[in-house]
C-alpha cells in the first residue's frame, strides 16, 4: 500500500511537473501559432493589394478587386457596425445586412480611389505583436521620392475566423474615422437608417 | 553661435527674450482641460463654432489658391526638381528636430538626426539629395516642440483649427510658435537667402498637396462633414506621432455591448 501510494504521489508529482511545464509552454505555443497565422493573413492581403496596384487595370476594375479583398480578409460586419456605433442597436437585422453590404462597396470605392496616390508603392510586412485580445501586424508603405509610412492591421479570431477588424495608417484608424463620417451622414439624413443606407450606396 | 550670444547681450533682446519666455509659460498654462463629465473618446472642442468658421475659410483658400496652384506648379516643375527642393526644405529643418530631441531627452534620436544632417548637408549637397536614406540610416525623427511639450507632460488642450495652418491643438499651436524661434539656422541665414528658404518650404507644401491630391480632396470635398473628419484625422495622427495613443486607448470592438449581434 505504502509503495503504491508512493508510486501514485510520484506519478502525481511528475504529472504536476509536466502540467506546470505545459502551463508555461502551451499558451506561448498557441500565441506563437496565432502570430504566425495573423502574419500569414496580412501577407495574403498585402500580396493581393500589391498585385492589384501593379496590375495597371482601370480604376473601376481595381475597385472591384479591392472590394473582393476587403470582403475576404476583413470582418466587414464588425467594422460596419462600429461605423454605425450605438445606432446599430436600433437597426433591424435586414437593415444591418444591407448597410454592411453598402458599406463594403463604399469602403472599396473610397480607399480604392486613394490608391491612385500610391501607384508604384510597395507594402512590406514588418512584424507582429500581441495587443490585449488581438494581434497588430505592422507594415511599411514605401513610395519613391517620399518618406515611408506605417500601416497596421489589427487581426482577431473573435468572429470565429482570422480576419482584420481595423486598418491604421500612421495612427489613423479606419473604424474610428468611418464612425465620424457615417455619424455625420446619419445626422444629415435625420437619423433615418434606410436613407443612410441609400446615401452610403452612392458615397465614396 | 556668435550671433546668438551677441543677440542675447543687447538689452532690448534680453527684454524680448523675457517676454517670450513669459508668454510661453502663460500659453502652456492656458492649455485647457476638458470638464470632468467630458465623454471619453469624444474630441475636446469647446471652440467648435470659431473653428468651423476658420475651416470654411481654409477650404475656400484651398479651393481658390492652394489646390490650383499646386497642380499648376507640379505640372510645370519636374518631379525630380520638386523632390530636391522638398529634401532641401526638410534637411534645413533638421537642427530644430535635433534640439527638440535633446529637450525630450531622446539622445539616440538627436544623434541619429545629427548624423543624417551632416551626411545630407555634405555628401547630399546641402540636402538636395537624401544620401542618408540611400545608406539605410535611421529615418528622421521630425521632432517638434509640440511633441516636446507632450513629453514634458503638458496636456493636449482643446482642438483648434487655425486660419491658413489648419488643424491643431492648443499644445501644438504653442509648439509651432516656439519652433519658429528654435532653428539655429534661422539666426544664421539673412535675406535674401531667408526668402529662398521660405520659398522651398512653400514648394514642399505645394508638392505634398499635389501628391496627396486624392486623399486630401476626399477629406475636404467628399466627406459629409469635412470639419469633423479633419479633426478626427488630425487628432488620431498627432497622438500617434507624439506616442500618446495606441493600445491603452483602443478598445476591442468585440467587447463593445453596442456592437453585439443578437
Amino acid at each position: 500500500m505504502m509503495f503504491d501510494a508512493d508510486k501514485t504521489s510520484r506519478r502525481g508529482f511528475l504529472g504536476g511537473l509536466t502540467g506546470v511545464g505545459l502551463l508555461g509552454f502551451v499558451p506561448t505555443k498557441v500565441w506563437a501559432l496565432d502570430e504566425a497565422r495573423s502574419m500569414a493573413l496580412v501577407d495574403r492581403v498585402v500580396n493581393d493589394i500589391n498585385r492589384v496596384i501593379a496590375s495597371g487595370k482601370s480604376e473601376s476594375a481595381m475597385i472591384r478587386d479591392f472590394e473582393r479583398i476587403f470582403g475576404r480578409y476583413a470582418d466587414v460586419s464588425i467594422i460596419a457596425r462600429s461605423a454605425l456605433g450605438a445606432d446599430s442597436r436600433r437597426a433591424s437585422n435586414a437593415q444591418l445586412r444591407s448597410f454592411t453590404k453598402a458599406f463594403q462597396g463604399y469602403v472599396a470605392r473610397k480607399y480604392g480611389k486613394q490608391f491612385r496616390d500610391f501607384i508604384g508603392s510597395q507594402i512590406e510586412v514588418k512584424g507582429v505583436r500581441r495587443v490585449k485580445t488581438w494581434h497588430e501586424v505592422d507594415a511599411t508603405v514605401r513610395l519613391s521620392g517620399r518618406s515611408p509610412f506605417k500601416v497596421a492591421f489589427l487581426v482577431s479570431d473573435r468572429s470565429g475566423k482570422d480576419l482584420f477588424f481595423d486598418l491604421m495608417i500612421e495612427g489613423v484608424s479606419m473604424r474610428i474615422s468611418e464612425r465620424s463620417e457615417i455619424g455625420a451622414l446619419l445626422d444629415a439624413n435625420n437619423g433615418d437608417i434606410d436613407k443612410l443606407i441609400s446615401a452610403v450606396q452612392r458615397a465614396g | 553661435m556668435e550671433i546668438l550670444t551677441s543677440l542675447t547681450r543687447t538689452a532690448p533682446a534680453r527684454v524680448l527674450r523675457g517676454l517670450l519666455a513669459l508668454c510661453l509659460v502663460a500659453m502652456i498654462a492656458a492649455c485647457s482641460a476638458p470638464p470632468a463629465d467630458h465623454p471619453p473618446g469624444e474630441p475636446f472642442d469647446p471652440y467648435e463654432k470659431t473653428n468651423r468658421g476658420f475651416h470654411s475659410f481654409n477650404k475656400g483658400l484651398d479651393r481658390a489658391v492652394v489646390r490650383p496652384v499646386a497642380y499648376t506648379y507640379s505640372g510645370i516643375v519636374g518631379d525630380e526638381v520638386e523632390d530636391s527642393i522638398s529634401r532641401f526644405a526638410s534637411n534645413i529643418s533638421m537642427p530644430r528636430a535635433i534640439i527638440n530631441n535633446v529637450l525630450q531627452g531622446n539622445m539616440k534620436g538627436a544623434t541619429e538626426d545629427t548624423y543624417r544632417f551632416v551626411v545630407n548637408s555634405t555628401v547630399g549637397f546641402f540636402g538636395l539629395f537624401d544620401v542618408a536614406t540611400d545608406l539605410n540610416m535611421p529615418a528622421a525623427t521630425d521632432a517638434d516642440f509640440g511633441e516636446t511639450l507632450a513629453v514634458w507632460g503638458v496636456r493636449e488642450g482643446a482642438y483648434v483649427e487655425l486660419p491658413v495652418f489648419g488643424p491643431s491643438t492648443e499644445r501644438d499651436t504653442v509648439g509651432m510658435v516656439v519652433d519658429l524661434f528654435l532653428n539655429p539656422l534661422d539666426y544664421w541665414i539673412r535675406d535674401p537667402e531667408e526668402y529662398y528658404v521660405f520659398g522651398t518650404g512653400v514648394s514642399s507644401t505645394l508638392t505634398t498637396r499635389e501628391r496627396l491630391g486624392q486623399t486630401i480632396d476626399g477629406v475636404l470635398y467628399e466627406s459629409t462633414d469635412s470639419y469633423a473628419q479633419s479633426r478626427s484625422l488630425y487628432l488620431q495622427n498627432r497622438r500617434f506621432e507624439v506616442g500618446d495613443s495606441g493600445s491603452e486607448v483602443y478598445l476591442d470592438p468585440y467587447d463593445d455591448p453596442n456592437l453585439v449581434l443578437e
